[in-house]
């Protein structure tokens, strides 16, 4: 393919025979823990610009605040409270926009769990205000909670930084453990190319020898154990990246049927896809310097 | 050419192969390096082709000091040495052509430059029929004659050949050391390491001599050798 005319008959090794195949699952593995990298990075940044820029103010029913003389004020009716919190926040600098649910829209977020049946209709609910944040708004939600606080006695504010940070926390984990797998099997192809170039190096010591004595440099001889390892490396990576392809878009065909709305979504964008197409060209780029670095080193220890 | 000065060799902590051995080889000359197998012939021809480092002792190839050559350098050097094998070394994954045209492109020779010279040359060993046969399906004396010209298509300044005709019969042999002998005739220095005392008697060329690792340089003369 890319290698010139080459003196050492390297094709016939038999140590070599099953590098092209080790490498096809080097590559295959390495692409679909990067892909799965690429998939939770974009999911998880998606999710970040989701939550970071809204909260939600929860107030709850009238009667756990009723005033101390045991007598319900006029001014604590649901409707009320949720008015004077609607006006602390549309009055807070950095609030972009806030907005009660209405009872059909909490009863909807509720469904899921507790059906649409008389029971949760009769249900005690706390009223929910949807918060929408500007921009790097650098709104002081400890300032503003206790704001609320005072002017609506029990309200309280959420901003899913909580479920937030473990969420990012899991998926940061899950990055790492791809990274690892990566780094781990990148390790397993340069350690076979050292010792398949060490193989091939020992099987044609006498080829070796004599090129050395009709005054080859050590270059000379380096050159065509990495043309022989680059070839194998393009050829193993280009399957495997082919294979890993294959399975990737099975994947995201599969994942689109089951329209799971919990689970990322499994679809590349096209830079993505640039960035994976690569993989089987830095693999054979990795193979070829570890083959020429490894003779290069068993070379210099000839006289 | 070449001088050895006390060069000494021994293999790792083994015995010395060879003992205190001076001489030097006039450009142009013809030598015939005998002994008893074991001796050390092979051994100080792979002192003189680099392929090895001397124990002690001081050997100097082309006026250049090998123990004060940077590695670099080595190659230059090797590439004005051409050297036959006893064994031939041919590779046999090669056509002929190929075999011959190996040191050519080891010196980075342009592939338009090589066709030409390689066919010249194996026309002149008598194998212009069988450039891109493999070594395989060459008699003895071929493959013989297609090592001499590997060895020498390079034009080398210095040949060393060892036992070049142990693997042929007398007439073959006698025929290869004309060869080399023309060879001589332009301007080649030759060493041929071989203990055919037969045909070393054929030819009038002095003898360097290894006995126990020691060396001894005989000289002939219309009268016998002295």
């Amino acid at each position: 393919m890319f290698r010139p005319r080459s003196d050492l008959p390297l094709e016939q090794d038999a140590a070599k025979r099953f590098l092209p195949w080790l490498i096809v699952l080097v590559v295959y593995l390495a692409a679909l823990a990067l892909a799965g990298l690429m998939v939770l990075s974009t999911a998880a940044s998606g999710w970040g610009r989701g939550l970071t820029d809204t909260l939600t103010v929860q107030i709850p029913p009238a009667a756990s605040t009723a005033s101390e003389d045991g007598v319900a004020d006029s001014n604590s009716s649901p409707k009320a409270r949720v008015e004077r919190a609607l006006e602390v926040l549309r009055a807070t600098p950095g609030v972009a926009q806030a907005k009660a649910l209405s009872r059909e829209e909490l009863l909807a977020l509720l469904e899921p769990w507790l059906g649409s049946g008389q029971f949760a209709e009769e249900l005690s609910l706390p009223a929910l205000i949807d918060v929408k944040l500007k921009v790097q708004s650098g709104v002081s939600l400890e300032g503003l909670a206790a704001t609320l606080d005072a002017a609506v006695p029990g309200a309280t504010i959420d901003d899913h930084k909580r479920w937030f940070d473990r969420l990012i926390l899991l998926v940061r984990s899950v990055e790492l453990i791809a990274g690892g797998i990566v780094l781990l099997v990148s390790l397993a192809a340069v350690a076979t190319v050292i010792f398949v170039t060490r193989t091939g190096l020992a099987i044609h010591h006498d080829v070796i020898e004599l090129l050395h004595v009709m005054g080859a440099h050590d270059a000379y001889v380096a050159r065509q154990f990495q043309y022989q390892a680059l070839e194998t490396g393009v050829r193993g990576g280009v399957i495997g990246f082919a294979l890993a392809a294959s399975t990737l878009l099975a994947l995201g065909y599969l994942s689109a049927r089951i329209e799971a709305m919990l689970l990322p979504s499994l679809e590349l964008s096209a830079s993505q896809w640039l960035v994976l197409s690569a993989l089987p060209f830095v693999v054979a780029l990795i193979s070829m310097i570890t083959a020429r670095v490894t003779v290069l080193r068993t070379l210099a220890k000839l006289p | 050419m070449v001088r050895f000065q006390n060069v000494g060799m021994r293999y790792g902590l083994g015995p010395e192969i060879l003992h205190d051995v001076s001489f030097e080889l006039e450009p142009g000359s013809f030598h015939f390096l005998t002994g008893p197998s074991g001796a050390g012939k092979s051994t100080l021809l792979k002192l003189i082709y680099l392929a090895s480092r001397p124990s002690h002792g001081l050997i100097t190839l082309f006026g250049r000091d090998i123990a004060l050559a940077e590695r670099d350098e080595l190659p230059a050097l090797r590439r004005r040495i051409g050297v036959v094998f006893q064994e031939f070394r041919l590779l046999d994954h090669l056509s002929v052509m190929d075999n011959v045209a190996l040191p050519l492109r080891v010196a980075g020779v342009k592939e338009s430059d090589i066709r030409d010279n390689v066919a010249e040359l194996l026309d002149w060993v008598g194998l212009s029929d069988h450039l891109q046969s493999r070594p395989a399906t060459l008699s003895g004396g071929q493959k013989q004659r297609v090592a001499i010209a590997r060895a020498v298509i390079n034009r080398p300044r210095l040949l060393l050949a060892d036992e070049p005709t142990g693997n042929v019969d007398d007439r073959i042999g006698i025929r290869l050391l004309y060869l080399i002998e023309e060879l001589n005739k332009l301007g080649t220095t030759i060493i041929i390491a071989t203990h055919n005392e037969a045909l070393v008697a054929r030819f009038d060329h002095p003898e360097m001599h290894l006995s126990d690792g020691v060396l001894t340089i005989k000289r002939k003369s219309a009268l016998g050798t002295v």
